[in-house]
């Protein structure tokens, strides 16, 4: 039951106009979703796991009496620690920490074996060189973080605020803060600690806060000082109290607590509390209790970082690694048995030298030192366009929006001189239905026109919007001076559809002027009126609504309300015949607004009578000062008001589309991703965005899936199932599975809008639809049924057909599943794009993060973030080729470089009686993958680029090479091998042929196949650059250099056996003649590859490259492509 | 006057003064092919008289016995000083691990100031001290020796800096005497005059650079003498060293040189073989380049327009 009951509250969720209260009340209903969810999805993000009030358990505090509150428990004090390390732990925990990775372990194994004298390959102190050369520079790196840290925090710890200190407020440093403190902040300073406000400047009890360095909203936030502690306060008189609040939790969004003063009790919730990190904004000052500290506080609590995910690319080359350890066992193993063999035959005779008392097989090593190489792209950038902008409106079943839109167009003088005095500067300039307006100029008289006037007035009251006054000097107005003040108005809300309502609502004379806990001040043409604030019930995911009960001027009480349509409906009053007709035909205006692609809400109202109100008073005094299921109880209250509702109208907002999206959800099309939107907005608005975006196209077949039963679902799906001739999704999974892209797969956008959507890239397969490719909509609501049943299967195999996938009414965990079930139930890689997701983007293989104005908590979450949608085009289609190529091109270079070097020494152990001998020096061994050749490799995982961003955006086909694994396959490994076999055997054999029968000594040898190997694997790299810049160039050569240089050095020293080996070896032509014929021979059949391959079967990356080189050779040459293509 | 003469002395010794007179040093090349003779001669097996061919080990272990040989070579080319003598040893695993591990280039530089002569187990102690030179390769040194006979005169060999100078100058000390050399209970190969410092030992200088492959040559000396073709040379040599016992041949080569170093054609075939194909196979891209033109970077090639081309 439980289960039933979470998804079916959920799938009310909608992305409604009240944003702000829905990004509040967002966790509390991901706590108990994820509470009874848990074992069907593996969330990550259970951040919110731990916020139910512990109501048996709450932290006492007794205000300004800081030795009493941290007398029975020892609450933490204010000192902050973001550091991992101190002094003494460092060298220890470091240790620890890095020896997590298991290579390392390896390294540490093979030094360790080192150590023996008998198993030793290297020298001791050589075998530890690279091991420690990798120890000692993260632990420098992390060393010098750490310190960077310590500063930090030190600052931080010392940094000082007033706090009351017997009777007055002195400097204390923050450290020294502890819970039960008051303190005193000052406008534009930071808040030390979670505090709850007791006072502020503002006589009601308001401050603002910025809370960008908590979640990165850079619009203010009101919170409250309660009005008993707020005047007390204000009056200058001590506080005493208590407050009993939760436990320390890390949800930033819900506070639950209450305050005993002065013989009452009151609720404490959300918006009285301030947290660490925030900073005071447009108040003087606010005097607040200490309730958390320290490490306790909120923002610290939510420092913590989000798992880390691996590529496929990665867990391919484990594979591979395998495959090599293999290759090295039995290579080891032909070793063993060869020196058995040698020692058997041999022993006869081996029993007259006395030195061969024993013999020990060693392992050979392989420094397999993958260099990871993930690239981030941190695109930061802003989002502007995701402005709403008030469109249309149908108030009291007439729709307005068919006349102009522009101010000029008001025929009245008169009107138009009233409209424009009483109209606030406002930030940004709303054009006005000039019908509307006139209307609204008319007396008050008559249902249209009160409708009209409540209409505005609850879009003006029923909101969370801060309205901030300031003078306006620069006016730009022209008739600003005629009427002298003309103040600028700007609207802070949490929620920019709030925003655009105000807006809307000033421009049509109902300007929001004033907002305190207890009353609203509303200028209505030029008149002020004031409205009090009885209560507010904020939206939240299930009602997805939000009321405000207001007592007028004249002592009528009135519940405003705004909400989505689905759930506004059922709760209008169905008395008369004008009701109905007014529902039908505001009915059919939001229909027509959703299709157009408009975001819509209802609006409506009613008079409550006085028992009603003394019922609801009552009951809503209970519920919101109670610690348990706070909003449960809440929610019971806000239905006895909001019934029976008398239906005023409906808004239409526009949410203009970004920059770019149609383009770049074509060109991630054409990409071969497939695009699955997952969305809370209504089917309509969301069929119409994916229209204007270009997701559906007209010549789509749309298979729409709206089941309100089981039943209803399952028919459903069998029927587009033998309509469209869908094949079950197992065969097309073993088609497939061998062209599974590597990099992404399933993501999720705002298309333009704030709800999420998601895209889902699949397998790069290219379905040969003979009739119209196929477009799948499918609410939550089925959703619901197909997913808590067995028709998962069903679903998938349909979708999986279709072209594009589009899931309206989603709630946001409901997103999360759906990407799960992608996952386990595909071998493709999801990608999930949105602003406010974070479950959602934990969950796919790669979270994308958008900061745009609805915060940043999916930013935080994600592991890429970047400023509008448009910039995934680029993030995929630019970085992700490049990044492919670079990553897949590397690892099969790595594996290369270390085998071919593996390769050789291990050829010359047969010629050395199976003994392991090794030709090369110690140093010349270690150093082959630390200095020798490491630099360029990682010199061309950072800059090598195949195509220029101009091209690869120009085709985004381009992409296909990810899925179809050009750039690293089984195929290509094996014939690098056998590459590196072949190239191995050059190396060993040349010099063996041409020093055969000759003086020639091992250490002469040996520096010979140092600079060859070194040589050959750098000139293979070079082969493959395809960007050639001047750090590529020293890295390359300057490795040659600089490992002749380490020769030099290393052969100078006279304690060493091969003392001046390289000078008698540069003098022999010999020797130079036979590099250059090991380079040539051992690359000549790669270079032939290469050639025929380019020439006879160019891949479509060689023949973009082309274009894009010769392009830029030959602008002036129009003429001679022309000639040759003719 | 003197100063004078010193003066114009020093004139005629500046560049300019040689560049006037057209007297600089120079490089004189002369095309001339660069034979490299060579002659090998197998004596292992026929040094050991035949009565002790069938236990040639007990043979050469046993003392008593003379072990001086006689073997004729014949010129079969004109040889140019300086001629290279070398033996060869084959199926002697120079490079084996445990082998060429086994010394201590500290001690051969510092000799007994340096005590840790644990690297060179197990020929490493002889009553307590460390032996010097110690290790193994040291005690193997090869010792058989050889003279040179022509026509009744003894061939001048030359014996002297046929190990690296290097080696001489820095590696082995100077003053490093291998006094306690081969005192043991096994003896293993050649023995060193204590008197001589090992800077001076070049025979030793030259077995301690380990050979690279399990057949290898070592120089033994040098003729200063041009051999003519036809001369018949005697090598009357001492058959010292124990290969038998893991039947490794001794070979003794006579040898000149070019600036490609000894005999050995491979580098040379190579090159041509190499140098040949590479020009067949730019003919053959040519060609076929000529033949099947791609148009480069007409992006009507690539997959997807290709596939609407043919559709």
């Amino acid at each position: 039951m439980p289960r039933q009951g979470s998804w079916g509250s959920m799938e009310l969720h909608n992305n409604c106009n009240t944003r702000a209260s829905f990004d509040i009340s967002r966790s509390s209903s991901l706590a108990q979703e994820n509470l009874s969810k848990s074992q069907r999805i593996r969330n990550k993000s259970v951040d919110f796991d731990d916020n139910l009030p512990h109501a048996e358990n709450p932290r006492l505090i007794y205000i300004n009496d800081p030795r009493r509150t941290n007398d029975k428990y020892e609450f933490t004090g204010n000192e902050i620690r973001t550091s991992k390390y101190t002094l003494i732990t460092f060298l220890p925990k470091n240790l620890f920490i890095q020896f997590h990775r298991v290579a390392y372990l390896y390294f540490l194994a093979i030094a360790a074996l080192n150590q023996l004298p008998p198993l030793a390959v290297f020298g001791r102190t050589v075998s530890l060189f690279p091991l420690l050369f990798v120890l000692c520079v993260t632990a420098i790196k992390d060393g010098y973080e750490d310190w960077r840290r310590h500063r930090s925090d030190r600052n931080e710890n010392n940094r000082e605020s007033l706090v009351l200190q017997a009777g007055e407020f002195q400097m204390k440093k923050w450290k020294t803060i502890r819970a039960g403190e008051v303190v005193k902040i000052h406008a534009d300073e930071t808040i030390p600690c979670d505090m709850v406000l007791l006072g502020t400047s503002d006589p009601s009890g308001l401050a603002y806060i910025q809370t960008m360095n908590l979640d990165g909203e850079s619009n203010l936030k009101t919170r409250y000082a309660r009005q008993e502690t707020a005047s007390s306060i204000f009056e200058g008189c001590n506080v005493l109290g208590l407050i009993r609040c939760e436990q320390p939790n890390r949800n930033i969004y819900e506070f639950t607590a209450n305050m005993e003063f002065n013989g009452h009790r009151f609720p404490l919730s959300q918006s009285n509390i301030v947290l660490r990190g925030c900073q005071l904004k447009n108040t003087d000052w606010i005097i607040g209790v200490v309730v958390y500290a320290g490490q306790e506080t909120k923002a610290m609590l939510n420092s913590a970082v989000s798992p880390s995910k691996r590529s496929k690319l990665e867990s391919y080359m484990n594979r591979e690694t395998l495959w090599l350890s293999i290759f090295l066992l039995v290579m080891c193993s032909v070793v063993a048995v060869g020196m058995g063999l040698w020692l058997h035959r041999h022993k006869d005779e081996l029993e007259t030298l006395p030195y061969y008392r024993k013999t020990y097989i060693r392992n050979g090593r392989e420094n397999d030192n993958d260099t990871n190489l993930s690239l981030y792209y941190y695109g930061v950038g802003t989002l502007t366009e995701n402005k709403m902008e008030f469109r249309k409106a149908s108030v009291y079943g007439k729709d307005y929006s068919s006349s102009n839109f522009t101010e000029d167009s008001l025929q009245d003088d008169n009107i138009r001189d009233a409209a424009v005095s009483s109209r606030w500067k406002l930030k940004s300039e709303i054009s006005v239905d000039s019908e509307l307006m006139n209307f609204l100029h008319k007396d008050l008289a008559g249902d249209e026109r009160i409708a009209a006037y409540l209409f505005f007035l609850t879009l003006a009251a029923c909101n969370t919007v801060i309205p901030i006054v300031s003078q306006d000097a620069s006016s730009g107005h022209g008739r600003s001076d005629s009427w002298g003040e003309v103040k600028a108005i700007d609207y802070q809300g949490e929620s920019p559809d709030e925003q655009a309502l105000v807006s809307a609502a000033s421009a049509y004379g109902y300007t929001l002027h004033e907002r305190t806990s207890g009353h609203i001040v509303i200028d209505v043409n030029g008149d002020k009126l004031r409205l009090d604030v009885l209560g507010l019930h904020e939206f939240d995911s299930v009602r997805k609504r939000m009321s405000v009960v207001i007592r007028f001027p004249d002592n009528t009480i009135k519940v405003l309300v705004k909400g989505a349509d689905t759930t506004m409906f059922s709760i209008l009053a169905r008395d008369t015949e004008k009701d109905n007709l007014i529902r039908q035909v505001t009915q059919s205006h939001l229909t027509e607004y959703s299709s157009e692609g408009l975001r819509t809400l209802v609006v409506a109202a009613r008079d409550l009578t006085d028992a009603e109100l003394e019922q609801w008073q009552c009951r809503y005094e209970d519920a919101s000062t109670s610690l348990i299921d706070r909003a449960a109880k809440l929610r019971q209250t806000a239905a006895l008001v909001e019934c029976n509702l008398n239906l005023l109208g409906a808004t239409a907002i526009e949410d203009k589309l970004q920059d770019g999206v149609p383009e770049a959800i074509e060109a991630l099309r054409q990409a071969g991703i497939k695009v699955w939107v997952l969305t809370g907005d209504k089917q309509e608005t969301a069929i119409s965005i994916g229209l204007s975006c270009k997701l559906l196209t007209a010549d789509m077949q749309q298979i729409i899936i709206n089941g309100n039963s089981e039943e209803e679902c399952r028919n459903l799906l069998t029927d587009a199932k033998t309509r469209y001739g869908v094949q079950p999704a197992h065969r097309k999974n073993e088609n497939s599975k061998r062209s599974n892209n590597p990099q992404n797969g399933y993501f999720e956008i705002p298309d333009d809008a704030k709800s999420s959507n998601v895209l889902q890239p699949c397998s790069g397969k290219e379905e040969p639809d003979v009739c119209a490719p196929l477009a799948l909509i499918i609410d939550g609501n089925s959703l619901v049924y197909i997913l808590e049943k067995d028709l998962e299967s069903e679903l998938f195999d349909i979708a999986t057909s279709c072209k594009v996938v589009l899931c309206c009414r989603v709630a946001p965990l409901q997103k999360a599943g759906i990407v799960d079930l992608i996952k386990s139930r595909t071998d493709d890689m999801t990608l999930a794009i949105g602003a406010n997701d974070v479950s959602m983007i934990q969950m796919a293989d790669v979270g994308v993060g958008i900061c745009g104005q609805e915060g940043r908590q999916a930013v935080m979450a994600s592991d890429f973030a970047m400023g509008q949608f448009r910039f995934l085009k680029r993030l995929l289609l630019v970085h992700g080729h490049w990044n492919y190529q670079r990553v897949g091109y590397l690892v099969l270079y790595n594996f290369y470089r270390n085998a071919v070097f593996v390769l050789m020494l291990f050829w010359y152990i047969l010629c050395t009686a199976f003994s392991t001998t090794s030709a090369l020096t110690d140093w010349s061994s270690v150093f082959y993958s630390v200095i020798y050749t490491s630099v360029p490799t990682i010199v061309v995982g950072i800059l090598d680029k195949d195509l220029s961003h101009k091209t690869l955006l120009k085709y985004p086909k381009l992409y296909g090479a990810g899925h179809r694994h050009e750039a690293y396959n089984l195929q290509l490994f094996w014939i690098t091998m056998i590459d590196t076999l072949w190239q191995s055997l050059v190396l060993f054999y040349i010099p063996l042929f041409t020093y055969k029968e000759s003086s020639i000594d091992i250490w002469s040898i040996g520096s010979l196949w140092t600079i060859a190997v070194v040589i050959l694997v750098n000139m293979h790299l070079a082969m493959d650059i395809r960007r050639w810049v001047f750090i590529t160039h020293a890295a390359v050569w300057g490795s040659i250099i600089i490992t002749y240089a380490c020769m030099v050095v290393l052969d100078s020293i006279p304690i060493f056996p091969n003392y001046w080996t390289i000078y008698h070896l540069a003098k022999s032509p010999t020797y130079w003649l036979t590099i250059l014929l090991i380079i040539i021979v051992a690359l000549l059949p790669r270079f032939l590859f290469k050639v025929i391959h380019q020439i006879f079967w160019p891949s479509d990356i060689q023949i973009a490259r082309e274009a894009e080189i010769l392009r830029k050779a030959t602008p002036n040459l129009r003429s001679k492509p022309n000639e040759d293509s003719s | 006057m003197a100063d004078m003469n010193r003066e114009r002395h020093r004139t005629r010794e500046t560049a300019f003064y040689l560049f006037t007179q057209q007297s600089l040093p120079a490089c004189k090349p002369v095309l001339t092919p660069g034979w490299v003779v060579e002659i090998v001669d197998r004596y292992d097996t026929e040094c050991v008289p035949e009565a002790f061919r069938i236990d040639k080990i007990s043979y050469i272990q046993d003392d008593s016995i003379p072990k001086n040989c006689s073997r004729f070579m014949k010129v079969h080319k004109y040889m140019k000083a300086p001629i290279y003598i070398y033996y060869q040893l084959d199926n002697y695993y120079q490079n084996h691990r445990r082998y060429v591990k086994s010394r201590s280039d500290k001690q051969l530089l510092h000799g007994q100031k340096y005590h840790d002569t644990s690297s060179c187990q197990p020929v490493e102690l002889n009553s307590g001290q460390p032996i010097v030179p110690c290790g193994l390769i040291a005690w193997s040194l090869f010792n058989d020796s050889f003279t040179f006979i022509r026509e009744r005169a003894e061939l001048k060999v030359n014996r002297k800096n046929i190990a690296w100078k290097s080696d001489r100058d820095h590696k082995f000390g100077k003053n490093v005497h291998p006094f306690n050399f081969q005192n043991g209970t096994l003896i293993g190969g050649g023995k060193l005059n204590p008197k001589i410092p090992l800077s001076d030992q070049e025979d030793l200088i030259v077995w301690m650079r380990t050979s690279a492959l399990p057949s290898f040559r070592k120089l033994y000396g040098r003729i200063e003498e041009d051999l003519d073709a036809d001369d018949v040379i005697v090598v009357n040599l001492m058959n010292n060293y124990n290969t038998y016992s893991f039947g490794g041949k001794k070979k003794l080569v006579l040898s000149t040189s070019s600036w490609l170093g000894g005999k050995n054609d491979f580098l040379g075939h190579a090159c041509v073989i190499i140098g040949s194909s590479s020009l067949i196979l730019a003919i053959v891209f040519t060609l076929l380049h000529l033949k099947y033109r791609r148009p480069h970077g007409d992006t009507s090639y690539l997959p997807w327009n290709r596939k609407s081309l043919s559709g």
